[in-house]
């Protein structure tokens, strides 16, 4: 238990740091990397003929757009063709046009659901130059778009600022150095970092073993510094090659966790920057509250499931103390895997420590939970624009109650800003419930369970709310390279990042017209402890009753059919 | 319209960019660094005897003579084969498919978990006679998430001594101080779980069991 209280006492001081230098260098101001990496920019700008003009709403989301565009069609080229290029020292095939399809929309979009297995259906250059690269890519696209909306919240105009300097401002000043620094702590712990070709070994016993190695460091660090989560391996960070310790698990944790809490820090000081300096402005701690209750809840749910055990081992006659060890590894055990599988779902990473289909019901509800809420910090930006989402939703609906006019920030949140508000809030759940329906009413769906009774149904809605959330994590069981499964949740990564995107700048670009008004006695107070609790109540409202009939025949069955 | 054209032409020019600097410079740099750092990890942690590697410092083997610890239950059998196993049998099916990791994807109510451990009980009983079924601890009986766990708990190695000692020819204290060698204590005393390496145990085991036979 202390084990976890520790991390999470370690990440405060970090993460309010990180998101002081966040807000740093999305205001533009002055860094002490700033000597060198001025230059580099320079000479990025220039090569691409980046001008420092301000973009407006709509301009900033197609540059978003036609760069990802440009970035999935290069992608996947590659993934095509990479049997025929250098760097595969392995002798791996070209990958499948659905696989393909589907990993390259995984990627793009942050979520990292990884339909192949690493160590087989990737060359080194693929894990490099697709998987690597968009990893970069898309964490900074996600971190660019969440800069822009959180502008246009204190703005007083629609044009203002240029995707294409915060995006390679976000790569060059944060992702980068900070994948550099965790890449070599990573290999200090004994992550490979190599071109050379797998290894065979004869073992004592005479017989051979295959012992998969790589450029593993430095895709690992990045992997968690951008919350994307795809694995080198096919059983991703549960291989002692991609966190063979206590300590590399917990630099793992702490990386993922470090950005998606430094957004809230970030938009936090700009929202208070005219009054005096704060530590931690009182808007962001709000939000920053709402989301650790919920973190916490999920994570002491976790750990209680999983350290009893699973009673069907306990009628075997053997002893259990360690608690439920099916899929977990031995130098994690309970306490370690508790945490990083609420944190993986929470700061919607996708890497896992340890096979969440194996997990007890209880213990699978809670990340499925987190992906369904999808607002529990959330990756790279974006889950604190989807927490925004319910933010003027609370205000909104709290101001009815109490018969105020809704305001945020100064900004009168009127009837086209809720019209969207409620079509991007509804989007995630409709892509999660309609795709599964259609996966258990179609037999390619049906296919791909692999395990019977209830549990069935838990994988098929665990592969979806992964999808959407753009989390990227599975119950791994699901056989799912096929065709139905690649498109499907192609198609639910797909609308999940893009539409959700689009329409939280087009709520902001609304917002940043807007003309401001002075806070009176009248205006709902949005950044104390009554408003955090509310905007909790809001959250699992919406959450629990759009999703409890769906959880209640999956996870919730199963757990009753293990204790009867 | 010509905005579009010139917002096109940045974002190509970004994505090359970005596939040099990312893609090559950044893995390349990481490589260098590690190389010259910390060699030997970088490279696998790989254990060498009499100059041949005979598997690394934290992949777990499978491990089948009764002289030896056993190790958790893999669904990839560690990426352990013989050559055999790569020859295709009659129906030009082969055991061993190439490197992987990961497990059964067994769920707690899974019937399949229950009849695999239940045999693997009688088959760890029957090896270990004067071991008690409510003995034996549940992590040598689950199997780990990536098929490769180099760790068993304490007890799960304590369980195995006597079936060791009496195979081996070695005396138990021996075993017991080869368990004591390779424990794994919690990192700073708080983090993780206590354990033991398997395989370097093995190999230490191996060592002594040759220098008995000199």
């Amino acid at each position: 238990m202390w084990q976890i209280a520790i991390v999470l006492i370690i990440y405060l001081p970090l993460v309010i740091l990180t998101g002081h230098y966040l807000y740093r260098v999305t205001l533009q101001q002055k860094t002490w990397l700033d000597p060198l990496l001025d230059k580099v920019d320079t000479v990025i700008y220039k090569v691409c003929g980046i001008k420092r003009v301000d973009m407006t709403g709509k301009e900033y989301v197609l540059s978003l757009i036609l760069s990802n565009a440009f970035m999935v069609f290069m992608g996947y080229i590659i993934l095509r063709i990479q049997a025929l290029l250098f760097l595969n020292p392995n002798n791996i095939n070209n990958m499948e046009e659905t696989l393909s399809f589907n990993t390259i929309i995984s990627f793009m979009t942050n979520t990292n659901l990884q339909h192949y297995s690493g160590e087989s259906g990737l060359s080194y250059l693929s894990q490099m130059l697709v998987i690597i690269f968009m990893m970069f890519t898309s964490a900074a696209t996600g971190y660019a778009a969440c800069m822009a909306f959180c502008r246009r919240l204190v703005a007083k105009t629609d044009t203002i600022g240029n995707f294409f300097i915060d995006f390679v401002r976000v790569i060059t000043r944060i992702l980068m150095p900070f994948s550099i620094v965790v890449a070599i702590i990573l290999v200090s712990q004994g992550l490979p970092q190599t071109f050379s070709a797998n290894k065979t070994v004869q073992t004592i016993e005479g017989k051979l073993q295959d012992i998969a190695i790589g450029p593993i460091a430095s895709l690992e660090s990045i992997k968690h510094i951008g919350t994307n989560g795809g694995g080198f391996n096919g059983a991703n960070s549960t291989t002692p090659f991609e966190n063979p310790t206590v300590l590399s698990n917990i630099v793992e944790m702490l990386s993922m966790m470090l950005l998606p809490g430094a957004c809230v820090v970030a938009f936090s000081l700009m929202v208070s920057h005219r009054k005096k300096k704060a530590i931690f402005g009182k808007q962001g701690l709000a939000i920053f509250t709402a989301m650790s209750i919920l973190f916490l809840a999920g994570l002491v749910t976790v750990y209680i499931a999983e350290k009893a055990g699973n009673p069907i081992i306990s009628e075997l006659g053997i002893t259990q103390e360690l608690g439920s060890m099916e899929g977990k590894e031995m130098r994690f055990g309970v306490a370690q895997s508790a945490l990083f599988t609420t944190v993986t779902t929470a700061f919607t990473t996708g890497s896992i420590n340890n096979m969440h289909d194996t997990l007890t019901p209880l213990g699978g509800l809670v990340p499925m939970f987190n992906m369904m809420l999808n607002v529990v910090f959330g990756g790279k930006g974006v889950g604190l624009m989807n927490m925004m989402m319910y933010v003027l939703l609370t205000i909104f609906i709290a101001c009815l109650m109490i018969g105020r006019s809704p305001q945020f920030l100064g900004k009168k949140i009127e009837e086209k800003e809720m019209k969207l508000i409620a079509l991007c809030i509804l989007i995630h759940p409709a892509i999660i419930l309609l795709f599964s329906a259609l996966a258990v009413a179609t037999p390619s769906g049906i296919a791909g369970i692999t395990n019977p009774g209830a549990h069935g149904l838990s994988q098929v809605l665990y592969e979806f709310a992964s999808a959407s959330a753009n989390n990227g994590s599975g119950f791994e069981g699901l056989a799912d390279n096929s065709t139905f499964w690649n498109v499907t949740t192609g198609l639910a990564m797909f609308f999940g990042r893009y539409l959700t995107i689009s329409i939280q700048l087009a709520i902001a670009s609304l917002l940043a017209k807007k003309v401001w008004h002075s806070d009176s006695v009248g205006t709902l107070k949005t950044d104390n402890t009554t408003f955090t609790l509310l905007l909790v109540a809001i959250v699992l409202m919406i959450g629990a009753l759009t999703f409890l009939p769906a959880l209640a025949l999956g996870p919730i069955t199963e757990h009753l059919q293990l204790y009867s | 319209m010509r905005k579009f054209f010139e917002n096109s032409k940045q974002a190509l020019l970004i994505t090359i960019i970005m596939f040099i600097l990312c893609g090559f410079i950044y893995p390349f740099a990481v490589t260098a660094l590690a190389q010259g750092l910390y060699h030997h990890k970088a490279n696998g942690s790989l254990i060498e005897m009499d100059g041949e590697a005979v598997g690394s410092e934290l992949i777990g083997q499978a491990f089948t003579a009764p002289e030896y610890f056993w190790g958790r239950v893999s669904s990839v059998n560690y990426n352990v084969y013989t050559r055999e196993d790569t020859i295709p049998d009659d129906n030009g099916q082969v055991n061993y498919n190439g490197v992987s990791s990961g497990t059964f994807n067994y769920a707690p109510t899974n019937p399949e978990l229950k009849k695999r451990i239940e045999a693997d009980i009688e088959k760890f009983l029957l090896a270990n006679p004067s071991v008690k079924r409510q003995d034996i601890p549940s992590d040598l009986m689950t199997a780990s998430g990536s098929g490769l766990d180099p760790h068993i708990s304490m007890k799960a190695a304590e369980i195995q001594v006597e079936r060791i000692a009496q195979a081996s020819g070695l005396p138990k204290e021996e075993i017991n101080k080869i368990i004591e060698a390779n424990l794994e204590k919690r990192t700073l005393g708080i983090f993780g779980e206590r354990k033991v390496n398997f395989l370097m145990a093995n190999l230490e085991i191996m060592k002594k069991m040759d220098r008995k036979r000199d």
